[in-house]
């Protein structure tokens, strides 16, 4: 008997070791580890979205607003790891936000692969009582939220669409990069225009709510352990003035024609309007795309809505480029503003012959009769002096042809001067049947040919000559203010260069362009002769193979001292008369009906 | 045999002069440490009752705190009461109390209340009794009983294969309710019964290999074949220890969420900062998972103080089957030490994580009339036991 207690004793010393030891490993050993893991149980954290600020224009009307919205939303990693048990809870969510099964596991796919492990966003603007029923039957839907977000709202629709961009959930490629690192997937990033442009100061910064829950994930009673209130972004002032914006987005869609618009000061490079048409709602982003949104916005590839031609259109400038060839001519020494040359109607060079638009024959012309009637003879003659020294492309460059220009948009496009090297390089590596001649230059000298280039940089080259020599950087972003409006920072970007422009050139090539639009036989004194205010503006016409005229209008105002300059073009527009100038005059009508100058009259000019 | 002289020395002494009030309410014989021990357990159960389940009944906090306290109280009484007693009475009444223990386990089918599927107790007016806790003492004052009765009946086989019988008929009854956890204490208490009534060696052996074989049976042979044996939730639970840290809605993760709980317990408790046991990821936490409550509230120190009182009540009571003045008492003091152990260490070892989810309370610990009433009546035996041996050894020694 004495074996059999010892033997229990024995039996019972070994059991509370046991215990002993495992109590010992479980809470002196590895006990850090489980606290780590007791404290991350019992925490649920949510992001607080912050909403992105408001963009305003220059008299402080909302471009860009929010508004609230409840999304639908699944945490995959909350459902059901039973297949037949998540179907179930799938099907009766899809029957909820009026989708099928398919369509569910459709949306999901494509989210995760943007964003994997991000709440998926099922549908948007769900109503409150789908939100009372979810939270009635919270268990019959594991991993669902209903979570308010904000959506950009558009109170005038698609008013400078392509200034303003667009947002959407950062990517996977933009999370890798140092500007949006405070990031996590599904958080919104502007896409688009100035939305990503000054997302940084756009976006706010989100908040968290950290609660305590319990093990059904139900918040405990003063589980509440922190909470970070959400930053909003701040507001973004742009240059546009209503006015002008309204009315060149008006005048391209009256025509009807595919074109842009761009109104600037000559001065600071400030932007007062720019659009471009077909245009597009930027509404349109805020919920899933329909397949005939797809189609419109991206597969249209002649309406293109998506694109901005202003700043990202590449086109032949036909006379408007005038104004850099004479530039050239004057700084290079090839004229003075008083030499004549006599216009025949045509000139011949290399057996190729030349001719005015119409046939027409001016006859002996000085500079400012030249771009009066623009005469093309008079321009060929300066394109052929300059075939080969290369004055007419380092001009184009200067006043910023053919480079980029600074803006504060995210998508521009380069464009191209052709030069000889150029051509001559081209035709080296077998891309083109013949090296750079004379006629190549003759083209470039009246805006034909391969030259590329969109109103923005025309815009630029126009304004650099009017202001004398300042190569201004174009910009939409005027200030950043808190939500309160108080200006935080202004933005007045230096010139991108100095060009050195001699003022008696200046005056005559302006005095030119002056007589161009409101002076008997000016190509455009039909639109502008009756106009108040003293303008200085250039037709353009320009072919395009296998499309219709390029119309163009350039136009510094008030005339001496301009303030703005405005560039129109239009895809198959015929003359610039036509269709560019007429879009040009709505703009300056609503400028200077807002902004009146003191004198008035076709042939008076400004004060000062 | 040695019980048997010493009986005759405790027989022949004749002192009843001389008695004091502490030998008249049987308090000088009394084993102190074991009744210390039992009574610091329910009183720590109570503290952490107390603090632990202030929210769990809304409107009452103290709902827990009060009942296990009364409990707790009633439970001393019994044991007092029972100290007094020679329990070599319930030798003689081994058929009465055996037909009781049977009948009682059994007729919870008819009149049973019914909770998540198991008919376990029957409902009283203040609290539900269940038969099976007070049966774990019943079984172990009967079979002894049988054991000593039969002693020379039989072959030593046909004893073995009778005292097995006696022990397995209400514990199947148990396992039918079903009460799986339960059944296996019937179980063992029968094989302690047997182990201190000298049946011998091989035939536990023999008994070991059926054991294992029947395991192997029931876990992988019955359901392999396509007739379980054990109910699904049954077997997850019995298996589920084996790979703990599976998926949270598995059974695997209420002990998961108690290892955790204990470890963040660290070496001195979170108190109230404890959240594991608080917050309902640690399910069960009043009864079964109480000893988690310990760990996570009081940390090491705590927990090693729990256990430490178990161990000081084992000692004591594994102590009071050496002193026991007849075979009778070494068999249900035998008994009753190694089922408490079993209890304590079936629990506290699924509290962390190395033993199987069985559903055992932890006795006086754990909240629950029918057990704590049940253990300190047991401890109430021990005592009994003790009181008689000393009765019957005063003058010959001075302990």
């Amino acid at each position: 008997m004495a074996l059999r207690i010892a033997v229990v004793g024995g039996v019972a010393v070994a059991l509370f070791a046991v215990l002993f030891l495992r109590l010992w490993d479980l809470q002196v050993v590895s006990g850090a580890e489980s606290l780590a893991e007791a404290q991350n149980n019992r925490t649920r954290e949510y992001r607080v979205v912050a909403p992105r600020g408001e963009i305003l224009d220059r008299d402080g009307n909302v471009l860009v607003a929010n508004r609230t919205s409840l999304a639908l939303q699944l945490n995959t990693q909350k459902l059901p790891a039973d297949p037949a048990e998540e179907r179930a809870e799938l099907t009766r969510l899809g029957s909820l936000a009026h989708m099928s099964l398919k369509k569910v596991r459709k949306t999901i796919r494509e989210q995760e692969e943007v964003a994997a492990g991000a709440p998926i966003t099922l549908r948007r603007d769900v109503g409150y009582d789908l939100v009372y029923y979810l939270q009635e039957n919270q268990r019959r839907f594991p991993g669902v939220q209903v979570q308010t977000v904000f959506v950009r709202s558009y109170p005038d629709g698609s008013r400078a669409a392509h200034v303003l961009g667009s947002v959407g959930e950062v990517s996977e490629e933009e999370l890798r990069e140092p500007a949006y690192k405070s990031l996590v997937p599904g958080d919104e990033v502007g896409k688009g225009g100035v939305e990503y442009t000054y997302d940084r100061y756009l976006r706010g910064k989100p908040g968290l709510t950290r609660i305590q829950v319990n093990a059904l994930g139900q918040p405990t009673p003063g589980g509440q352990l922190v909470s970070e209130q959400p930053v909003p972004g701040d507001n973004l002032k742009l240059s546009l003035d209503p006015e002008v914006q309204a009315a060149g987005e008006s005048a391209l869609a009256a025509q009807g024609l595919r074109g842009a618009f761009i109104t600037m000061n000559v001065h600071n490079g400030e932007i007062l309007g720019l659009g471009s048409f077909p245009t597009y709602d930027p509404s349109v982003f805020t919920r899933p795309l329909t397949q005939a949104q797809v189609n419109s916005l991206y597969l249209d590839e002649v309406a293109a809505p998506l694109t901005d031609r202003a700043t990202s259109g590449l086109y032949p400038t036909g006379s408007t480029f005038k104004l850099i060839t004479a530039m050239a001519a004057l700084e290079g020494g090839v004229i003075t503003p008083q030499k004549t040359i006599f216009d025949s109607g045509s000139i011949t060079v290399g057996g190729q012959k030349f001719s005015n638009a119409g046939g027409a024959a001016f006859g002996s012309v000085d500079l400012v009769n030249a771009l009066r009637v623009s005469s093309d003879v008079y321009f060929y003659e300066l394109g052929l002096k300059m075939w080969n020294t290369g004055q007419l492309q380092r001009w184009a460059s200067k006043l910023g042809i053919g480079r980029p220009t600074g803006i504060d948009l995210p998508e521009q496009a380069e464009g191209l001067v052709p030069s000889k090297q150029w051509r001559d390089q081209l035709y080296r590596e077998g891309e083109t049947e013949r090296p750079w001649s004379a006629g190549d230059n003759i083209q470039l000298a009246t805006g034909q040919g391969d030259l590329q280039t969109n109103p923005l940089q025309m815009a630029i080259a126009y304004a650099t000559v009017a202001n004398g020599g300042t190569v201004v950087t174009p910009h939409v972003g005027m200030e950043i203010q808190d939500p309160a409006g108080r200006v935080l920072k202004e933005f007045a970007p230096k010139p991108r260069r100095h060009v050195h422009i001699n003022r008696v050139y200046r005056d005559a090539i302006l005095a030119g362009l002056h007589e161009a639009a409101q002076s008997p036989g000016g190509t455009s004194f039909g639109v502008f002769g009756n106009f108040p205010v003293a303008v200085a503006g250039k037709t353009g016409t320009a072919e395009r193979t296998g499309h219709g005229d390029q119309s163009w209008y350039v136009v510094l105002a008030p005339y001496p001292n301009p303030r703005i300059v405005t560039a129109v073009t239009t895809e198959e527009g015929g003359f610039g008369a036509e269709s560019a100038a007429p879009a040009a005059l709505q703009i300056l009508e609503a400028y200077f009906h807002k902004h009146p100058t003191g004198a008035a009259g076709p042939n008076g000019g400004s004060p000062g | 045999m040695m019980y048997a002289t010493r009986a005759r020395h405790g027989r022949s002494e004749p002192f009843a002069v001389h008695v004091g009030i502490g030998e008249r309410l049987g308090l000088a014989h009394l084993d102190w440490p074991l009744a210390i021990a039992a009574v610091a357990l329910v009183a720590f159960s109570v503290f952490t009752l107390g603090q632990a389940t202030l929210h769990d009944v809304p409107g009452s906090p103290h709902y827990y705190v009060d009942r296990q306290a009364l409990y707790g109280l009633l439970g001393l009484l019994g044991m007092f009461v029972l100290s007094r007693i020679d329990y070599s009475r319930f030798r003689e009444l081994r058929v009465g109390i055996y037909t009781f223990l049977c009948a009682s386990v059994a007729l919870v089918f008819v009149f049973g209340f019914a909770a998540r599927g198991s008919r376990r107790s029957f409902e009283l007016p203040f609290f539900s009794f269940q038969p099976s806790e007070l049966g774990k003492l019943l079984l172990v004052l009967a079979l002894a009983g049988f054991v000593i009765d039969g002693a020379r009946r039989g072959s030593a086989r046909q004893r073995t294969v009778r005292y097995l019988c006696l022990g397995l008929a209400p514990a199947a009854l148990v396992f039918l309710q079903p009460d799986l956890g339960t059944s296996m204490v019937f179980a063992v208490a029968t094989l302690a019964v047997m182990y201190f009534g000298g049946v011998r060696w091989t035939h536990f052996a023999v008994i070991g290999a059926a054991l294992v074989a029947s395991i192997a049976l029931v876990l992988v042979v019955a359901p392999a074949i396509g007739t379980p044996i054990l109910k699904g939730y049954q077997e997850q639970r019995l298996t589920s220890f084996l790979h703990p840290s599976e998926d949270a809605r598995d059974a695997g993760y209420q002990q998961h969420q108690a290892q955790i709980a204990i470890g963040s317990g660290e070496k001195t408790g979170r108190g109230n900062q404890a959240t594991q046991t608080r917050l309902d990821f640690v399910p069960e936490r009043h009864t079964d998972f109480i000893f988690a409550v310990i760990g996570e509230r009081y940390g090491f120190m705590g927990a090693a103080f729990v256990l430490s009182l178990y161990a000081l009540l084992f000692w004591r009571a594994l102590r009071i089957v050496t002193l026991s003045k007849n075979s009778y008492g070494t068999l249900v003091a035998g008994g009753i030490a190694v089922s408490l152990l079993f209890q304590v260490f079936v629990n506290v070892g699924m509290n962390l994580g190395i033993m199987p989810i069985t559903g055992i309370p932890l006795p006086l610990m754990s909240y629950g009339g029918s057990s704590v009433l049940a253990t300190f009546l047991a401890v109430g035996v021990l005592q009994s036991i003790n009181i008689q041996a000393r009765l019957s050894q005063r003058g010959r020694f001075a302990w």
